[in-house]
């Protein structure tokens, strides 16, 4: 039997405002527990919300992003619901008038299709406190710190059909909330969730099937592997002849299992209703404008203007545009070193990126700035130091610092480009090797091409890799005739 | 001194015919000799109120005084006081001492006025007749076997019996006005986001609204100068700006244009408070009003939509209490849903948890746009109605209760016939209006309110009809004999 996958997911992204979204406490990961609770996040008797219009503009620049209508009126509501982190007893959300509405994320598929995946809509709400079960012996602790963080959860339609589709979803909607600045999107810290609703059908049924909501996954990596392993099981249900009972399911990242918390039956009756202490959210049109105005460039736009402007290939735009800061860096780059964007594309997505990766730092924890990366393609281009002086020289920047110039001088890397000193080894070279110009004289054109290499080896040995390859290259070409 | 108005009071106090800390020793008294009887109060807050009473004669000394500074007062257990027990009537805040006060309790004291202490009330201002409080009942000034109405009855008994000249209250359905009328002062509850909510502990969050209680609409003006205004804590509250309420009490009245409801005069209205509601009319004739008869078609309709709205909000409002952070908590409870079950089961009182279940039903699923949905539209409904009549009169009156005092425990039995009670008052505050009690009379020996209700944000032409009735009455200058 032929199965499909469905996937929706539901995307909770903290915003990064400076203050909590209905109260003034701080809004920042890793304080000592309670430090940033309020009377308002400890939910006292007598206190009452205010919104937070940074997380409203920060909602709308997201709704912007995505292409989708923004509501001129929203209305939060109340989620009641009994849980120790959840201080007043219900989560100020929204319900049925959700601030953003329909809108679309284009992501690309491994073969280089481009498909449409469809955000139902995004809304605003409250993040709950946190309960910690260790260290209270048979108690447990709460901290309200988190609770009232800005949160928007985004849902998405059921339009992927791989969990490669679901990452690939994901980390567009990772890269436009980087992009906008209205979150740091970090998975590790809980800046960015995602809960995958999965089913799966046989291919060519119209109707959905059954779907389980796998909550709270934490990484690109885990959303893959848990929807897999959920769409695996789920085939095995079924292909043993049972059915899949609609529920929340955990994902055991350590067992790579997905294990039943709690069923439909037994799921809250949230008692939705309009929150009477806020007033409903009206956005003008002249507001929407306004937001409009101080977009960034989007990832979908850089990188045409990637393919465009700088001629890179569509697989450099794309490595290139996925994060800003990365894109910014590699700008950076272009501008000051003056080299081609493709040269420069090289650098950065190669070198520079392929270290970080390595050594698992983000752009940010660069020990390598785009100055000093610009610095030393300066000198390539310049011909100062050849391609292979120029990586001696990053390795050096990127363990001790300093700048491509003082390294060069420092250590001695500056191209020979005396046509005198270089004719002078190709001499050498030519005389200690008679038998290799025997042959290559012999040779045809073809052979030549190969034995050549002989030659420039030995001259780049001798020259400590300084000669310049185009000089070493034109005097042998005299030379060997 | 006690049988001063606030008005008077403040007038003694700036020709320095009696000091602040005199003038509060004296209602500490009064509290000590008459409360016992009452029952009125849950917190004296004796050495603060000296305190305060002294910083008060300080500031006057140095010639720093406003017109209200040295005036004792008292608050409803509902607004949240620092570091003063703040109760709600309920055992479940009966350990609750608020780390803040409320923005009303904040202006008060700001105003220089003294906190003699907080007042009892129904629990979670749940009830018409203080009779659903954890810390019993309280009783009516002019008959202790009566009730004073509720929930904001402590302060209505405690001003009628003269135990404090003036209290804070609020009103969800009729709070301010029932006790009011019940107990013989003039109470009045502004328009829904006149008075900030910030610090009054929340009932139905879209109803509730902070009010004064005094001895006279003069006294209420005076309060409501301190007590109004935009506050940035409740986005509910309005910015629109707050007049002198005083500078207008003398307006005449001629030409006055005032409605009376067919539908307030019908069936269920006790013979004896019409006959005072009429005699009050006919004052407001002779002081030029002009009567005109109009129709609010929707008022039946009004307790069952309140009774959906305001349980439902409640539910939601009372969930913070849980036994977790504040207030009580079961004994040694066996798992979490344990302690949830029995530190709620243990700390509500029968009429919270009644009007709980009926809030929790009225939201839950498969429900929710026959009960919530519903009610919301009869509330529109409702406001549509007082619109239609504002365009043709000034102000709407009528009773404020259809019926004067009752006997402790009378209704106590029969939830529906005490939700009945509020059933002049409840329209008003679905519509969110302003409406104003003051008394018109005597019905068997008690008194007997008649209600004003106004435009949006028309308190000051209330607190000007009020007063100029008062100016030709003396219905509210009267004081229970036992506590004269």
């Amino acid at each position: 039997m032929q199965w499909e996958t469905v996937i929706g997911l539901e995307v909770h992204v903290q915003l990064s405002t400076q203050s909590k979204i209905f109260s003034g406490s701080r809004n920042a990961f890793g304080a000592e527990p309670n430090t940033q609770a309020s009377l308002i996040d400890l939910g006292m008797p007598g206190v009452l919300p205010v919104l937070n219009q940074d997380a409203v503009h920060k909602a709308i620049k997201f709704g912007l992003g995505i292409n989708a209508e923004i509501a001129p009126r929203s209305v939060f509501a109340r989620k009641n619901y009994f849980y120790p982190d959840l201080p007043k007893g219900y989560q100020i959300s929204q319900y049925e008038l959700p601030i953003v509405g329909k809108g679309f994320v284009d992501i690309t598929l491994e073969d280089g299709t481009v498909k449409r995946i469809g955000v139902t809509r995004a809304h605003l709400e409250e993040d709950a406190g946190k309960s910690l079960h260790e260290d209270f012996h048979g108690q447990s602790g709460i901290d309200l710190n988190r609770a009232g963080t800005p949160l928007l959860e985004i849902v998405s339609e059921p339009d992927m059909r791989s969990a490669e589709e679901a990452v690939a979803y994901l980390k567009a909607i990772h890269s436009i909330i980087r992009y906008l600045d209205i979150s740091d999107g970090n998975m590790a810290e809980g800046s960015m969730r995602c809960d995958c609703n999965v089913s799966v059908r046989l291919k060519g049924e119209e109707k959905f099937g059954t779907r389980r909501e796998v909550k709270n996954v934490n990484s690109f990596r885990f959303v893959e592997k848990a929807i897999n392993v959920e769409a695996q099981w789920q085939i095995d249900e079924l292909e043993s002849g049972r059915k899949i009972q609609q529920c929340t399911v955990l994902y055991d990242s350590a067992k790579n299992e997905t294990r039943a918390m709690r069923s439909k039956e037994e799921a809250n009756d949230y008692r939705y209703f309009p929150d009477p202490d806020l007033l409903p959210v009206e956005i003008t049109e002249n507001m929407i404008n306004t937001m409009r105005a101080t977009l960034p460039e989007l990832p979908a736009q850089k990188i045409e203007r990637f393919m465009g402007e700088l001629e890179l290939s569509e697989y450099d735009a794309r490595v290139l545009a996925a994060d800003r800061a990365v894109a910014d860096y590699f700008e950076q780059v272009v501008k000051e070193s003056g080299a081609k964007p493709k040269q420069a594309a090289n650098w950065v997505s190669g070198d520079l990126l392929g270290a970080l990766n390595k050594n698992d730092l983000s752009i940010e924890q660069s020990p390598v700035s785009a100055a000093q990366l610009a610095g030393l393609i300066k000198r390539i281009v310049d011909n100062t130091i050849s391609g292979k002086i120029a990586k001696q020289v990053f390795e050096e920047l990127w363990s001790n610092g300093g700048t491509a110039d003082s390294i060069i001088e420092s250590k001695g890397l500056k191209q020979e480009t005396d046509t005198g000193a270089i004719e002078a080894i190709v001499d050498q070279v030519i005389a200690s090797s008679p038998d290799q110009v025997a042959q290559y004289l012999a040779a045809d054109e073809i052979k030549r091409k190969k034995l050549i290499g002989y030659f420039v080896g030995q001259i780049m040995k001798l020259s400590k890799g300084k000669a310049n390859p185009q000089l070493v290259n034109d005097i042998l070409a005299k030379k060997l005739i | 001194m006690h049988d001063k108005t606030l008005n008077g009071l403040a007038d003694a106090l700036a020709t320095r015919q009696v000091s602040s800390v005199e003038l509060t020793r004296h209602f500490l008294d009064r509290i000590k000799r008459f409360d016992p009887q009452l029952n009125s109060f849950i917190t004296v807050t004796e050495a603060q109120a000296l305190e305060q009473a002294a910083a008060a004669d300080t500031a006057r000394a140095a010639g720093k005084a406003g017109r209200l500074t040295g005036v004792p007062i008292a608050h409803k257990d509902i607004f949240c006081t620092t570091g003063v027990k703040t109760s709600c009537g309920s055992k479940m805040l009966d350990n609750f001492i608020a780390p803040y006060n409320a923005t009303v309790v904040e202006k008060m004291n700001s105003a220089g006025l003294v906190m003699l202490g907080k007042t009892n009330m129904d629990e979670f201002a749940m009830g018409s007749s203080n009779e659903s409080s954890f810390y019993g009942p309280v009783k009516n000034p002019w008959n202790t076997a009566y009730v004073p109405g509720g929930s904001s009855g402590g302060s209505a008994a405690a001003v009628a019996a003269r135990l404090a000249p003036a209290a804070t209250g609020t009103d969800t359905g009729g709070s301010i006005r029932q006790p009011a009328s019940l107990s013989g002062i003039t109470g009045l509850k502004p328009t829904y986001g006149r008075v900030s909510r910030w610090g009054m502990i929340a009932f139905a969050s879209s109803l509730d609204q902070a009010g004064p209680m005094a001895q006279t609409a003069e006294d209420a003006a005076l309060l409501l100068n301190v007590m109004a205004g935009f506050d940035e804590r409740d986005s509910t509250s309005t910015n629109i700006e707050v007049p002198d309420y005083t500078a207008t009490l003398n307006n005449s009245l001629e030409g006055l244009r005032i409605g009376l409801p067919k539908e307030f005069f019908g069936a269920g209205l006790d013979a004896g408070v019409e006959k005072c509601v009429q005699d009050a009319i006919r004052e407001y004739e002779k002081l030029g009003a002009k009567i005109v008869e109009i129709s609010l078609p929707n008022t039946h309709l009004s307790i069952p939509a309140y009774y959906v709205i305001a349980p439902a909000e409640a539910s939601s409002n009372l969930s913070r209490f849980d036994g977790v952070r504040f207030g009580y908590r079961c004994k040694s409870p066996d798992n979490l849903e344990d302690l949830y079950k029995r530190s709620r089961g243990e700390g509500f009182g029968d009429e919270v948890k009644r009007r709980i279940l009926i809030g929790t039903y009225a939201l839950s699923a498969g429900y929710y746009d026959a009960y919530y949905l519903k009610a919301q539209k009869v509330r529109r409904l409702i406001k549509n109605d007082f619109d239609a009549a504002f365009a043709k009169v000034d102000v709407i009156m009528g009773p404020t209760a259809p019926h004067a005092g009752f006997k402790l425990g009378e209704k106590a039995a029969n939830p529906v016939s005490m939700y009945l009670s509020d059933i002049y008052t409840i329209s008003v505050n679905m519509a969110g209006l302003p409406g104003l009690s003051l008394p018109a009379g005597r019905a068997d020996g008690l008194p007997v309110g008649l209600q004003i209700i106004g435009n949006y944000f028309d308190e000051a032409r209330l607190l000007n009809v009020a007063h100029r009735y008062q100016q030709v009455t003396d219905w509210h200058t009267q004081l229970p004999a036992a506590f004269a």
